[in-house]
């Protein structure tokens, strides 16, 4: 039967890191998928595109779980997942490329400025848009921010 | 409502028209014999009729198609095909089969593609079944076809009945819920999506179900600021990834909170709201003015069985499902025989569901009339299909909906 207990993202619609699997800092160096999906809904187009079979689900009802040491991030994931759980992070010195599933207009434009926006919707800082792709109308666009803001930052706002 | 004469209309989904008569009525309506006496009158025969063209409707007409039944109309009273699945711009939970991540309204135009290939499928847009009678061996249908000319009577006889028609929102009492600027969610969604007209500036959303997050959302998108969503029950019903992208666009969900009141002179200009404690009783001091111009009921559905009851079809009162609904056997089939309902007129769900309930209903009033091509192997399949979907916390409700419809079908009402 349903839990009594009532977790905290489910009265706030938001995720803290201790609901998530997350990668050691040498695999967000090679760059991974970080799904943000705890909740099992009948649902796995993530695990059909995978092209390395990185990620693995029991059954429909499961949530997904990734192998971050399979994963080559290579963002194909983003684009299809329903809701829009998943994103890509790779670290590089001081920065952080953070890779989001966007679908709002007007698409940002590779080296453009966009407002950081982190699980709240809160501005953390300025990020550059270094690449841009479509996939089925869902904007994926990576943007480059301080090393800091890698698991904190998952959206962005264009001015 | 009445409209123009012709009874049995839902004013809600009908295109307005100048001089337009809308009369208020308060029972099932009389055939308007007069208004239709002395004009041709179209008589058509079938065999399967399928009422309603959303995700189950157009399911069933393609089964029920692939099954060689020879002849099979589609009837829908809106002007486009597909029902809810136009306005679904977002992508698709479930399996690849289920057409995962696939945009709805994708989703439509494919569906709506595969019943235009069929031969043996007619259809029907903007006609309004408004009678139904079950006879010895046939069925009858009195349905109204809007056309340029005027409306034209159709008399359908048919073997068998499929009805697929889907469901009506929920409304919410509260002091100013007759403002304009109170809409449905579903109904906002329609003016967004099919229409391309923004409902207003500023709304609030209330409800926080899987509708209200969605449609908050594509409030966004269209450019529409939301200024909050509220929801009665201490947590969020819908899936949180819905409401995480709507947190990280910056628009708050409060939980345990209600509507006292919408305010405004001619319109919507505001509405107070305030928390509740954990017995639903409003806590004093937490009231909060939030102004908006239009507010957005998300509060749930409630099966359409109209014609259901018309046509005889045992129905019972299961929470569950939204309200009543017509029991059904594992086939779809209700208490008359040949008459089998899909979708969310058997019980409140979702689209990849209703696709695999007009499936089933499809094949299963094909074998009905003898068209059987491994029937019982495909019924199978999709009745396998469904508990996949309902085995999740997810699919709880509608879990216990199906399991409470087959205890009142098997004669027990002790559930």
């Amino acid at each position: 039967m349903e839990e009594l207990i009532i977790k905290q993202y489910e009265k706030t619609g938001i995720l803290s890191l201790s609901d998530l699997t997350l990668p050691t800092e040498e695999q967000l160096r090679k760059g991974v998928a970080i799904i943000e999906c705890v909740q099992e809904i009948p649902c796995d187009p993530c695990v059909a595109i995978c092209p390395v079979g990185a990620i693995s689900i029991k059954d429909i009802n499961d949530t997904p779980k990734i192998d971050f040491n399979k994963c080559t991030g290579c963002k194909r994931c983003i684009g299809i997942c329903p809701g829009l759980a998943i994103f890509v992070i790779k670290l590089k010195d001081d920065k952080a490329f953070v890779t989001i599933p966007y679908e709002f207009l007007p698409v940002p434009k590779k080296g453009e400025f966009v407002k950081a926006l982190d699980r709240r919707g809160k501005p953390r800082g300025k990020g550059r848009v270094v690449k841009v792709n479509t996939n089925n109308k869902t904007a994926v666009v990576t943007i480059e921010v301080d090393k800091d803001l890698a698991l904190d930052v998952r959206n962005i706002k264009t001015d | 409502m009445t409209v123009d004469e012709v009874p049995n209309v839902r004013t809600c989904i009908t295109p307005l028209k100048e001089n337009m008569k809308v009369l208020e009525q308060d029972r099932v309506g009389e055939i308007p014999d007069k208004k239709f006496y002395g004009r041709n009158k179209k008589n058509i025969d079938s065999d399967i009729v399928i009422v309603g063209s959303g995700p189950a409707g157009l399911m069933a007409a393609i089964s029920a198609a692939e099954q060689g039944v020879p002849r099979i109309l589609l009837l829908d009273e809106n002007h486009l095909f597909g029902g809810q699945l136009v306005k679904q711009s977002h992508k698709f939970f479930g399996s690849e089969e289920e057409k995962a991540g696939t945009r709805g309204i994708e989703i439509a135009f494919e569906l709506i593609k595969e019943v235009n290939s069929f031969k043996n499928i007619k259809s029907f847009l903007e006609t309004t079944v408004i009678g139904c009678y079950n006879g010895k061996k046939n069925h009858k249908l009195v349905a109204v076809k809007r056309k340029r000319e005027g409306d034209q009577l159709i008399e359908i006889n048919c073997k068998s009945v499929i009805f697929a028609c889907g469901a009506m929102e929920n409304m919410l009492a509260f002091p100013g819920n007759d403002l304009p600027g109170v809409y449905g969610a579903g109904g906002v969604q329609t003016l967004m999506n099919v229409y391309g007209v923004k409902p207003g500036k500023q709304v609030l959303m209330v409800g926080a179900g899987n509708v209200g997050l969605i449609v908050s959302y594509q409030l966004l998108q269209s450019g529409v600021n939301v200024n909050r969503v509220i929801e009665i029950m201490p947590k969020i019903g819908g899936y949180n990834v819905h409401a995480a992208k709507l947190r990280r666009c910056g628009v708050p969900i409060f939980t345990s909170h209600t509507i006292k009141e919408a305010y405004g002179k001619d319109k919507v200009e505001g509405a107070i709201l305030e928390e509740i404690d954990d017995r639903f009783q409003p806590i004093p001091g937490t009231e909060e003015n939030i102004p908006c111009d239009t507010i957005c009921i998300a509060v749930g559905l409630t099966p359409s069985i109209r014609l259901l009851e018309q046509i005889g079809a045992k129905t019972e009162f299961i929470a569950e499902a939204g309200g009543h609904v017509s029991i059904h056997d594992l086939s779809m089939q209700t208490s008359v025989k040949g008459i089998y309902v899909a979708g969310d007129s058997s019980g409140i769900e979702e689209a990849s569901t209703a696709m695999l309930e007009g499936q089933l209903a499809g094949i299963s009033a094909a074998a009905f009339l003898g068209y059987d091509k491994k029937a019982e192997k495909l019924k199978q399949g999709c009745i396998k299909a469904l508990e996949g979907f309902r085995s999740g916390p997810f699919g709880l409700k509608p879990k216990i909906c199906k399991e409470k419809i087959a205890c009142c079908w098997n004669g027990g009402i002790n559930y």
